[in-house]
């Protein structure tokens, strides 16, 4: 294909999705059956196009594309900056590079998935509830169904214009549309308000999760906004191929510094750090569960928090480059992903809620992927991010299948008051929902690693290499750092995992809500069996070509050539410049991480299995784990009481700051006292003026008397005689005024001085 | 259509106050004949801007200098005459007050108490507001901004909410004071240089060293300058407003009517800002750059209070008004940037670019708050006619009950939140980038007061629209077609604007390109 064509297709790849948010919002939001059907529209259109241009560029040769990787690129002007005639403009463009493809390779497929999906979640074609803004019954469509599909278009929308993006400000245009997005969709069912039994799973309501969410990210975005400006101002571009270009790195390390590229990534690393959800700013993801479950999906995997990993994986010379100047920023950005995969996948240990579970996976996972980054793992935390986008998509949409189900069972029960999410009143859902039952295994196997069949185990594997030669070969102790601590997380993950699903699908119904569920409608089922394959398939394109057995046979680690490509001539020059250590490198086969990954996912999943899927739970038996972790148990299942935290330490300091110190004591109290003062100050020499004055010419002057008191008693009836202060203040300031002009005019000053 | 083209500059200035003339003179109680009068009286000046702008365009734009000068005799004796010009700057505030004008008169349509004096005074303030921003003369210019403080006083007093009148006298003290200094500056520049002409003066007032002694006035130079300096920062600070010279806009905003808050936020607010940039830092360049760290400070300060005082807020005008202090201060901070690198010799290319982006930013983020701040004023008063309410602890619900005006009361907050793809982003932007070098601490603690901004709006669209629907505000109605013919054009523009900035800024960017 042309490369015209082909740059007319990435320009067009997020224009489908944009448009049909305006014209669904615009003309056809009272028809339900259009609205959805324009959205697929979109989608569809997305993905053909951006399957195109990407399958254009996984034709290409590796080696040409490692020469020219940007093979689309196209940009206008717009925002002119000085002496713009003579070409000083910001440019707005696309481009596509192989990075980039493997993401339109991802983002539109799964996303699409997620639309047919909503379609069934949302029970099309049962005539609409009545009550907006909570979730409808299973027997009734929701009603604002057409703001859904409008809403997650725009979102699709936007995350495809991230991927496109050929400067970082166009990303930040995506990255924040997108936070919008999920701040409206988590908050879909606005007027939702919960009752929590005792002993139940807190919740807290949507709109308060939605404000959650966008506070929580926009911490991180503001301080990546001065990490953009920061890029922008060093590299005098905001274009990725141009300032990310081994000349272009060069030049801003003369110009600001090496250990300033260190603080200009660690700035932007921010950005990653609210956007996926890694400590400390990881507390809005658990709680974006509150929102319609292929909201979560796309939170979860399609979009948003990968925008983070990508963002990081983009930028990813001039995170090297910080690295070599200042090993800390390494340290940093490796320290916060390995604890927060830990932490996250401890927490996920002792929840109940079945979309809490994959929540704190998703944070743990994207830890995974942050620590990648952090030892300069390129490849594999790209890697991870799209298996794990698969995976985690349909993790999502079969929990969403299950919940579907149970509440289909509340319906037929009449039971609204159970939690059809809490796992505790699940069991023996394998024989009432098979499709989802196996959907969810296979997800449920990949997020664990199961060895050689699953995507995740290949992408995990490959972290687990690079974090092991960082150590071996480089003496790195990051290296073996992260290899522990991942390894530690990947062992909870395959234990959590088992343990969900044994909870979910096994043993006998633990209530009657399982007992009366039953499968979701095709329109549900349909994508859980296409996200399977890839959940399975994605990892096979990633086969190391030394790795026993499969290597030789396979013989081609495509994605590791493909994206590789990406940055590899640049990596390489920057090493000649001595501004990074080494380039990508090809790791050798090494048998102590294969042996880790082996004995951490086997491991996870026979111990989960030994304690929930031997004996599943029988109703009213309480966890296993409760007993022998003792006061450990509470403080997972609450989260490490990070948000009791932060309720104590900044929301309630800030709250009282903004409405008593600053509005109360400052500006009504201190700047409006001391003009009240000045008032009054007025006011009193002009009382007893008046006064003076009233004495000298007595009662020559009743008639004034009489007007001023009546004047002042009118006066008074309106407002706490604040009035009488400013009427004498403007006669004063008015009179010291025109002395003030007579005095110039009249040359005063010269006889003055 | 020679005439038109001749006088064009003076017919905009002008015929809004023709037009109160037209309007005063109607029969009192053809309410609707007036109403309608004078909207279609302040259409006439948008349509002559827009002519304006596409001859500026074609003919000026690249010129650089003054476009469309009139120049008369005026007051001889002083020096002053009555000389007016426009450049890339007065032309956006051109487009912003004309386009602002008609639309928070429709806005008081149903404004029902002695409409035939509102009308006037509303037109008459337009012409004050045009005449100041057009204004290359000292004298005239302050004609104009203490013309433009009269009319708005009585919008406030008589038409506006039970705290009318102390509203409306701390407006007009407030200003006042502050154009006391100003006036008397002003009169010892013009009176010692033998002129007020503004571009007269940029070059013998400028020139004037330190250590000379003042004609006519016989004081020290170096002295009259810090001193007038300050004069004039006090009395546009105070209009911008600037922390801690503030205070009065909070109550001005919740007390005032409707139109009235959208004007004053709107247009009212940049005269200030248009101060700072037309006189201040071209007339005290040294100064300028001796303050310009305060002027930051303040900037800061006026982001960071403002946010959090807004988020303080449980009344919704009133988090509005909040809203602008915060916004204006980013106003502030690029314009510390512009008072820092003006004028300073052997500038070197990245500081110029600098203070070329962040000037770009503060007078782009001057239209970009005047529409949003207008359109968030306009869907409070919507909301505030239905419920007669604007206390947000009494909301919640709304959102089922009135689906129309959620949406457009969420577009319109991002627009103010600065959601990438609106406009207020783009400004805001371009200031961080014009302040990273030179402000770098200011502008870190900066974004402190960009959180709040997500912080307080979210709690306005969170306390209003969501949650369960309160049986109280069942019955209200959904926006009329009155209300969308307001707002709709509003909407329009921050998205054109969001999306293609451009056509705005290559007007303020040729101008503000030859400064530096």
């Amino acid at each position: 294909m042309n490369e015209e064509t082909l740059q007319t297709l990435t320009w067009l790849i997020p224009a489908g999705p944009l448009l049909v948010f305006f014209l669904i919002v615009l003309f056809t939001k009272h028809n339900r059956t259009l609205s959805w059907l324009l959205a697929w529209a979109g989608v569809i259109a997305s993905l053909i196009m951006g399957w195109t241009v990407a399958f254009n560029l996984f034709a290409e040769d590796p080696h040409h594309l490692a020469e020219h990787p940007t093979v689309v690129q196209s940009a206008l002007n717009w925002i002119p900056i000085g002496a713009f005639s003579s070409g000083n403009w910001l440019k707005m463009g696309v481009a596509v590079d192989p990075l980039t493809a493997v993401m339109l390779f991802m983002v539109p497929f799964a996303v699409f998935m997620i639309f047919i999906y909503s379609v069934g979640y949302h029970n099309y074609g049962q005539g609409p509830a009545h009550k907006r803004g909570v979730p409808p019954h299973p027997s009734e469509e929701e009603p604002m169904f057409s703001r859904f599909f409008a809403y997650m278009s725009l979102f699709a929308g936007a995350m495809l214009l991230l991927v496109v993006a050929d400067n970082l400000l166009l990303l930040f245009i995506g990255w924040e549309i997108m936070g919008f997005c999920s701040y409206s969709l988590i908050g879909f069912w606005y007027a939702r308000n919960y009752h929590i039994e005792p002993g139940g799973i807190p919740h807290i309501p949507p709109r308060q999760a939605a404000v959650k969410a966008f506070m929580t990210t926009r911490v991180a975005d503001v301080v990546m906004m001065l990490g953009i400006v920061f890029f922008y101002s060093a590299f005098g571009t905001l274009n990725f191929s141009e300032a990310l270009s081994a000349h272009g790195l060069e030049h801003a390390a003369e110009m600001v510094g090496v250990g300033a590229l260190g603080i200009m990534a660690l700035l932007l690393f921010t950005g990653t750090v609210g956007k996926s959800a890694q400590w400390p700013l990881h507390v809005w993801l658990p709680d974006a569960m509150e929102g319609p479950t292929p909201v979560s999906a796309t939170i979860h995997a399609a979009a948003m928090v990968s925008a983070g990993i990508y963002l990081i994986v983009r930028i990813f010379p001039l995170i090297a480059v910080g690295i070599e100047g200042n090993p800390g920023v390494g340290w940093v950005i490796a320290g916060i992903g390995a604890f927060t995969a830990l932490m996250a996948a401890t927490i996920a240990v002792a929840q109940n809620d079945v979309k809490g579970v994959l929540a704190y996976s998703t944070i743990s996972q994207l830890g995974f992927m942050v620590a990648a980054i952090g030892i300069g793992a390129y490849i594999a935390a790209a890697f991870h991010l799209i298996t794990h986008a698969f995976f985690k998509a349909l993790l999502f949409l079969s929990s969403g299948s299950v919940i579907h189900g149970m509440e289909h069972g509340a319906e037929h029960t009449h039971d609204h008051h159970t939690d059809p999410q809490d796992m505790r009143f699940m069991g023996g859902l394998k024989d009432k929902m098979p499709i989802t039952f196996w959907a969810f295994v296979i997800g449920g196997m990949a997020l664990s690693g199961l060895p050689i069949v699953t995507a995740g185990f290949w992408s995990k594997d490959e972290i687990f290499a690079d974090a092991w030669y960082q150590w071996a070969h480089h003496q790195n102790p990051a290296g073996l750092f992260v290899f522990i601590v991942l390894a530690l997380a990947a062992f909870l993950t395959a234990f959590y995992t088992t343990r969900q699903l044994s909870l979910t699908f096994l043993g006998k119904p633990r209530h009657q809500l399982a007992e009366h569920a039953h499968e979701s409608s095709r329109f549900m089922t349909v994508p859980l069996m296409a996200l399977s394959v890839f959940a399975i398939a994605a990892g096979w394109f990633g086969i190391p070509e030394e790795f026993p057995v499969l290597g030789p046979i396979v013989n081609n680690n495509f994605f590791h050539h493909f994206v590789a490509a990406t940055i590899e001539e640049t990596m390489h020059e920057l090493e000649t410049l001595h501004l990074v250590g080494h380039g990508l490198e090809v790791l050798p086969f090494q048998w102590v991480p294969l042996i880790a990954s082996l004995v951490v996912a086997l491991g996870g999943i026979g111990v989960g299995y030994w304690i929930y899927g031997r004996k599943p739970l029988a109703e009213g038996q309480p966890d296993p784990l409760i007993k022998p972790l003792g006061a450990l148990y509470p403080f997972l299942q609450n989260k490490w009481y990070w948000d009791e935290l932060y309720q104590i330490v900044f929301i309630r300091p800030v709250v009282y700051f903004s409405e008593v110190i600053v509005y109360e004591f400052m500006d009504k109290g201190i700047i409006d006292g001391i003009i009240h003062l000045v008032a009054r100050t007025f006011f009193t020499i002009g009382y007893y003026a008046r006064r003076a004055e009233m004495m000298i010419f007595g009662d020559g002057v009743d008639w004034v008397k009489d007007q001023f008191l009546k004047t002042v008693r009118e006066l008074r009836y309106f407002q706490t005689g604040r009035i009488q202060e400013y009427t004498l203040v403007s006669m004063l300031l008015a009179s010291a005024l025109i002395v003030l002009i007579l005095a110039i005019n009249y040359d005063l000053f010269a006889t003055l001085f | 259509m020679d005439f038109i083209q001749d006088n064009l500059l003076n017919l905009i200035v002008f015929f809004p106050l023709l037009s109160a003339l037209i309007v005063f003179v109607l029969p009192e109680d053809e309410k609707n004949l007036i109403r309608r009068l004078a909207l279609v009286l302040s259409l006439v000046p948008l349509v002559l801007v827009l002519i304006m702008w596409f001859t500026y365009d074609a003919q000026y734009r690249f010129a650089g200098g003054f476009a469309f000068e009139v120049q008369a005799e005026w007051f001889p004796a002083i020096g002053a005459s009555y000389h007016m010009g426009i450049d890339g700057i007065s032309l956006t505030m051109f487009l912003l007050t004309t386009i602002l004008t008609p639309i928070a008169i429709l806005a008081s349509f149903d404004i029902d108490d002695k409409v035939r004096m509102y009308m006037s005074l509303f037109l008459v303030m337009e012409t004050a507001m045009l005449g100041l921003f057009a204004s290359l003369d000292l004298m005239i210019f302050f004609i104009f901004w203490e013309f433009g403080l009269v009319p708005m006083y009585f919008l406030i007093k008589i038409w506006g909410g039970k705290d009318r009148d102390y509203a409306s006298f701390k407006f007009f003290i407030y200003t006042m004071a502050g154009s006391l200094g100003l006036l008397l500056s002003i009169q010892v520049m013009g009176i010692s240089m033998g002129t007020f002409d503004l571009l007269e003066l940029m070059k013998v007032w400028v020139s004037t060293p330190n250590t000379a002694t003042l004609a006519n006035t016989g004081i020290n130079a170096g002295l009259v300058k810090s001193i007038a300096f300050w004069a004039f920062m006090i009395a546009f600070a105070i209009k911008v407003p600037i922390w801690p010279f503030h205070t009065w806009l909070p109550d001005a905003h919740t007390q005032a009517p409707t139109a009235g808050s959208m004007i004053l936020a709107g247009v009212l607010l940049k005269l200030g800002a248009y101060g700072f940039i037309r006189l201040v830092i071209p007339l005290f360049p040294e100064q300028a750059h001796t303050a310009a760290g305060v002027l930051a400070v303040l900037g800061m300060l006026s982001i960071v209070l403002g946010g959090f005082a807004a988020f303080g807020q449980w009344d919704f005008k009133r988090l509005v008004a909040y809203s602008s202090i915060n916004h204006m201060g980013f106003v502030v901070l690029g314009l510390a940037v512009m008072a820092y690198a003006y004028g300073v010799d052997g500038a070197n290319e990245h500081l110029s670019n600098d203070a070329i982006i962040a000037t770009n930013g503060a007078i782009f983020q001057m239209f970009n708050h005047g529409l949003s701040a207008a359109g968030m004023f306009f869907l409070v008063g919507v909301i505030y006619d239905r419920a007669h309410t604007r206390d947000l602890k009494q909301f919640g619900g709304i959102w089922t009950i009135l689906p129309v005006y959620g949406t457009i009361l969420i577009f319109t907050s991002m627009a103010s939140l600065g959601l990438p793809g609106l406009n207020g982003f783009v400004s805001e932007f371009l200031v961080v980038r014009g302040s990273w070098n030179i402000f770098t601490v200011q502008l870190a603690i900066s974004m402190l007061g960009l959180l709040m901004t997500g912080a307080y709006i979210l709690k306005a669209i969170g306390a209003t629209l969501h949650g369960p629907v309160n049986e109280k505000w069942k019955g209200l109605t959904d926006m009329t077609l009155r209300e969308h013919l307001v707002i709709w054009p509003l909407m329009a523009l921050m998205l054109s604007l969001g999306v293609w900035p451009q056509w705005v800024l290559v007007f303020i960017n040729d101008t503000v390109k030859n400064l530096f």
